[in-house]
């Protein structure tokens, strides 16, 4: 009995995990489609940029800016043991710019413009904002999914190249005013380390990670059922959702760009 | 002259039936008010009729064109010429007043020319409101929600406008004023109108035609008199609020 019970639950899990790709997969066509469809509202991307990117630089700042130190703090730990601390700088950088910068933007934005995406139009769809939409002759996708992720698209890239560069700035707080290396010194090292490729793999698949928070962020917003507790619910589901599609498809991007670019 | 038809129409969600081999004839120029009991599916039947809602099976007729046997160029054609008032208003919280009333005018660039201003003014003096397009939703009484949600179905003069209860939630006196509204605009906009309510003042007040739907079909059609005369005993328990009937729970 309880077997069957443990089966039937994995089953409806199962089936609304496809449900779930479906729904995903068919909103990301909708989406490129009415993206590449004239008329395309420039002035309601730009608003969306604003939200997604401006008004993110403050917490972005703060949370590059302390990854910064602490990784610098946490590597210094075993590079002062070995006597190699002028390798700090540059592993500080190379991580930053490869992984943490984008990664940890990436979450970030999850978390702070995904929920309030979701939150914006689970709210338009328990009243009902959805539908007059359509009754006033405008696609709901063009109106509210294309200029979401044409702007997260665009802006994480910028964010987690401002993120870089606060991040490393944390590192250099660290060597300088700890460590006793010499600001030149740190700055010499790290933009030695760094290659164009390093910068260029990590800001490519932000993009990808922008595009992924907005139709997640949108998908779970259309689908929210019920009212003020459907939207929270959805809320957490998007930003959860959002954290597993990101670190699994930066998986798949270190995996890509490892052989690609070895 | 039939300006919309429905022809066995069914819907369901998760096995539950709502619209079940639903048949209606609504003649062009006149109003129907469609009553039954809350969840019914009234709302339902309104957004099968402006193509929110994909039918099961059955079709939707405007001006005799199937809405969903045409092209996507020519379902956009007829839904431009319809409009629907939700329950809530269903106003655009992020946009202003004057910005919700001229929705379709901004969104579809048919500003140009027209004058913005003088037709949004237009549409909200039809419903009363004056002086009111930098208001923001937020800033509205629920009355004054439902009219702006009025002023914007009729900015673009659609041919046929649908009314999800429109006197719910608003008090005895607001009620009226808004039937007497809808009643001005057919008179003045020569609009057919398809009115879903349980309020059966407001039927009686603005209905030609009255229709009742239970279990997912018409089960009664006629003119206010005759419903308010009717000795079929589901119409009886319902326009007289009674408890006990044949009207069953479910």
């Amino acid at each position: 009995m309880k077997l069957k019970y443990t089966f039937h639950i994995l089953g409806a899990k199962f089936i609304s995990f496809i449900y779930f790709l479906g729904g995903l997969t068919y909103l990301t066509f909708q989406t490129f489609y009415q993206a590449l469809k004239p008329p395309l509202k420039r002035r309601r991307i730009f608003e969306q940029a604003k939200k997604a990117g401006v008004d993110s630089l403050p917490i972005v700042s703060l949370i590059s800016f302390f990854i910064g130190v602490i990784f610098a703090f946490q590597i210094s730990y075993l590079m002062t043991r070995l006597g190699s601390e002028m390798y700090i700088a540059s592993i500080v950088a190379l991580s930053i710019v490869r992984e943490l910068g984008p990664v940890i933007t990436a979450l970030v934005v999850a978390g702070r413009v995904g929920a309030a995406i979701t939150a914006e139009i689970g709210s338009m769809q328990v009243t009902e904002q959805v539908d007059a939409l359509s009754t006033l002759a405008t696609n709901p996708i063009k109106y509210l999914v294309v200029p979401r992720f044409i702007a997260l698209g665009l802006m994480l890239p910028i964010l987690t190249l401002y993120a870089d560069i606060v991040g490393i700035l944390g590192g250099w707080l660290i060597c300088v005013f700890k460590l006793g290396i010499t600001s030149s010194m740190y700055w010499n090292i790290a933009t030695e380390a760094l290659r164009f490729k390093d910068l260029i793999t990590g800001l490519s698949k932000t993009i990808v990670f922008g595009m992924l928070i907005a139709l997640v962020s949108c998908y779970q917003g259309f689908n929210v059922e019920g009212g003020a507790e459907g939207v929270g619910k959805a809320t957490t589901k998007s930003v959860v959702v959002s954290f597993i599609l990101i670190i699994a498809f930066d998986c798949f991007f270190t995996a890509l760009f490892y052989f690609i670019f070895p | 002259m039939a300006i919309i038809e429905l022809k066995n129409l069914n819907k369901s969600f998760n096995d539950h039936q709502v619209l079940n081999n639903l048949n209606l004839i609504i003649e062009k120029g006149s109003t129907l008010v469609v009553i039954g009991r809350s969840g019914c599916g009234k709302s339902v039947l309104l957004k099968h009729i402006i193509g929110i809602l994909n039918p099961d099976s059955g079709s939707v007729l405007v001006n005799g064109q199937d809405i969903w046997q045409t092209s996507r160029a020519d379902f956009n054609k007829i839904i431009f010429k319809m409009n629907m008032v939700f329950q809530g208003g269903a106003l655009f919280d992020s946009l202003s007043v004057g910005e919700n009333v001229g929705f379709e005018l901004i969104e579809h660039n048919l500003a140009e020319g027209v004058g913005l201003d003088k037709k949004i003014k237009e549409a909200l003096s039809l419903v009363d409101l004056f002086g009111i397009s930098h208001l923001m939703p937020s800033e509205l009484s629920g009355g004054m929600r439902k009219r702006v949600a009025l002023a914007r179905a009729i900015c673009m003069h659609p041919e046929i406008i649908l009314y999800d209860e429109p006197t719910t939630g608003v008090d005895p006196i607001t009620a009226d004023s808004i039937n007497e509204l809808i009643k001005s605009l057919q008179d003045k906009l020569k609009v057919t109108s398809i009115v879903v309510t349980h309020d059966m003042k407001s039927a009686y007040k603005i209905g030609d035609r009255i229709a009742m739907l239970y279990k997912g079909k018409i089960i009664v059609e006629g003119s206010p008199e005759e419903i308010q005369n009717s000795r079929d005993p589901f119409v009886h328990q319902f326009i007289n609020g009674l408890a006990k009937g044949p009207i069953t729970e479910d």
